[in-house]
């Protein structure tokens, strides 16, 4: 009942909610899900050179995962007698103390940490949006309950409480990690979009909506949700962001599945071989630097989006 | 003063909430962990450790989950935490005592160091924007937010304690020295903070300066700002008194929500430094399976986080006259 014949009634546009700069014309009659979405496409290709950058490295990594087989030859796991070597031509980034190969370890690695960080990020954002929504929107003791919700779970520690609950977990792996991820990660978003979803619940065309009979879910997500596109994608990638940290981090402690080759796990078995004291530099030196790498990616595109949403930080004239 | 009273039930439902989840967790998780660890430690744990886990966690008990509840909270409220199994028959409260004031001296510190210095950097950044000083420095933090504490903390430790031999490899102090309060064993235990504090520093500085120069870059379009320049005020003093006084409270609340991130990069940095705080703790009582001791620091932390957040409330307070009234 709630998704009526999608996209086929055209409704009054609301250009002027979501200022991406682009000159669009209010009160133009147009599906304005596509035409939001194309302007942020169209400014981000065309504007702030943050995105452009971010995006470039971001798919950098998702292709290094994708083709992590025809990129590294040599089996991440295979244990061989070359143990502790300095990076060479046969071993383009050394080999660890069981004689791995850590330029296939880095590689194959690249999959564990973009699927766990793009999956919790993804589900996290569904899980704000939607309780974002509907707390901005109804308002009332609703909003009440939700917000409580979404402010305890922002001043809980997050790192802690998923240091304890995977210590709690008896099934030790990425998809307990990523349970613990979304649980800890979902507030942040939740509270930026419930502000957003206040203001907007104002507009004149969520009045035209509601006027015209439309469903409350429909008014909720398929004539604001539009317009908060923008800052649901910096939401995204913010919550991508977290839980790629949060995920090394973990794994670093060893309390994911130790035997999986990830990013995190090359950290934790060069800290547990003593890597430091060996001075093999190049076994933890280049996990670090792919991490630092894609998580400046991932926040190049946030703040390039705020740019877009928020005109005053673009780089134009101060006055 | 009614915006305090809402804050501080605010911050007594967050206590709640916390001391719950923390109450729930073990019981809501599939399995029974007490179990596979008691199986465990069978023979290694005498019988009044297990009758007192057994009562923790409500084991075996006939009582409703209610009474395993209020019994909960009333030995929390009575400062009892039982006993750390890792540190068998140590309570858990004195067990953690010790690490305590070692992670609250080098957060604490670090965090405030880098909040201060991040917020200068921030709005000078704004200030000078389009200089090389904006242009070089925003996108290389950019990068060093998002380096892992801990991996920052290897290569340091790394490069400056193990190559050029400047700061020792870890710990809280040196070994031949016992705790005790003296210029001796302080200066000692100073020097063992640098490295990690400084680690802290490094890489939380960059949230707080892109933080003040985005909310300095909207305090400066304000007309007041505009005003107090066309006025010939010099340079300095629109800066301080106009622009950045106002575009630092968002920045407070950043602070506050920020700490609990803090306190998570730190138990790592911990962990890394083999430094004698909560965080080492934590990871020990974690690879132990000791989930009393695993449970109380949770709770410490939380109510941290909690007290420093409610501290950032009362300053913001005084500083923006505005919360006050709106009441």
């Amino acid at each position: 009942m709630a998704v009526k014949q999608k996209g086929e009634r055209p409704f009054i546009a609301a250009d002027q909610t979501l200022d991406v700069g682009a000159a669009g014309e209010p009160g133009a009659v147009k599906p304005r899900n596509i035409s939001v979405l194309g302007r942020l496409v169209r400014n981000a290709a065309l504007r702030p050179w943050k995105i452009r950058l971010g995006l470039v490295i971001i798919g950098f990594f998702v292709l290094v995962a994708i083709f992590a087989p025809l990129i590294a030859w040599q089996d991440p796991q295979a244990f061989s007698r070359d143990a502790l070597l300095p990076p060479s031509a046969a071993h383009w980034m050394g080999t660890t103390q069981t004689g791995q190969d850590v330029f296939a370890q880095l590689v194959y690695g690249t999959r564990v940490t973009l699927i766990v960080g793009f999956t919790v990020g993804l589900v996290a954002t569904v899980l704000s949006v939607v309780i974002g929504l509907i707390a901005g929107y109804f308002g009332g003791l609703i909003d009440e309950v939700l917000s409580l919700l979404m402010n305890v779970f922002l001043v809980i520690p997050a790192l802690p409480l998923a240091i304890v609950m995977a210590g709690y977990v008896t099934v030790r792996g990425p998809i307990p990690v990523a349970i613990v991820l979304v649980v800890t990660g979902w507030a942040f978003g939740a509270r930026v979009l419930r502000a957003q979803t206040l203001s907007m619940r104002q507009r004149d065309f969520v009045a035209a909506a509601r006027a015209s009979g439309e469903s409350t879910l429909r008014i909720v997500f398929a004539e604001i949700l539009p317009n908060e596109i923008a800052i649901v994608c910096a939401s995204l990638i913010f919550t991508v962001l977290y839980a790629i940290l949060a995920e090394i981090g973990l794994e670093f402690l060893g309390l994911s599945d130790v035997t999986v080759t990830s990013w995190g796990n090359i950290l934790y078995w060069a800290t547990n071989g003593n890597a430091l004291l060996l001075e093999a530099w190049w076994w933890f030196v280049p996990a670090g630097l792919c991490i630092a790498l894609l998580g400046a990616g991932l926040a190049f595109v946030n703040f390039g989006i705020d740019e877009i949403t928020n005109p005053r930080l673009r780089d134009a004239s101060r006055s | 003063m009614q915006y305090l009273l809402r804050r501080i039930g605010f911050y007594l439902a967050a206590l709640w909430a916390a001391v719950t989840l923390n109450f729930l967790l073990p019981r809501l998780m599939p399995g029974d962990p007490v179990l596979l660890l008691i199986a465990r430690l069978q023979g290694r744990l005498d019988p009044h450790a297990i009758d007192a886990l057994r009562l923790q966690f409500g084991l075996g008990s006939q009582q409703s989950l209610f009474t395993q509840y209020v019994n909960y909270l009333d030995d929390l409220v009575h400062g009892n935490f039982g006993i750390s199994i890792n540190y068998y028959p140590t309570p858990v409260s004195e067990v953690i005592g010790t690490g305590l004031i070692w992670t609250l001296v080098l957060v604490g510190t670090s965090a405030i160091i880098s909040f201060l210095l991040g917020t200068a950097l921030g709005a000078l950044a704004a200030w000078r924007r389009g200089s090389w000083f904006d242009t070089v420095f925003s996108p290389l933090l950019t990068f060093f937010q998002a380096i892992p504490y801990f991996w920052l903390a290897l290569l340091l430790l790394y490069i400056l304690g193990l190559d050029l031999k400047w700061f020792p490899l870890g710990f809280g102090y040196s070994i031949e020295l016992e705790p005790a309060f003296n210029l001796n064993f302080i200066l000692d235990a100073s020097y063992h903070a640098v490295l990690p504090a400084f680690t802290i520093v490094i890489s939380s500085v960059a949230g707080w300066m892109l933080g003040m120069r985005n909310a300095m870059l909207t305090t400066l379009a304000e007309d007041y700002v505009l005003m107090a320049q066309a006025k010939g005020l010099p340079e300095r003093r629109v800066l301080v008194t106009y622009a950045a006084r106002n575009a630092i409270l968002p920045n407070i609340t950043g602070f506050a929500i920020s700490l609990g991130f803090v306190i998570g990069g730190a138990l790592l940095t911990e962990i890394i430094f083999s430094y004698p705080g909560i965080g080492f703790i934590l990871l020990s009582a974690v690879q132990a399976e000791d989930y009393p001791l695993m449970q109380a620091i949770f709770l410490l932390i939380a109510l941290i986080v909690l007290i420093a957040n409610f501290l950032a409330d009362i300053f913001y307070v005084v500083l923006d006259p505005r919360v006050r009234q709106e009441g």
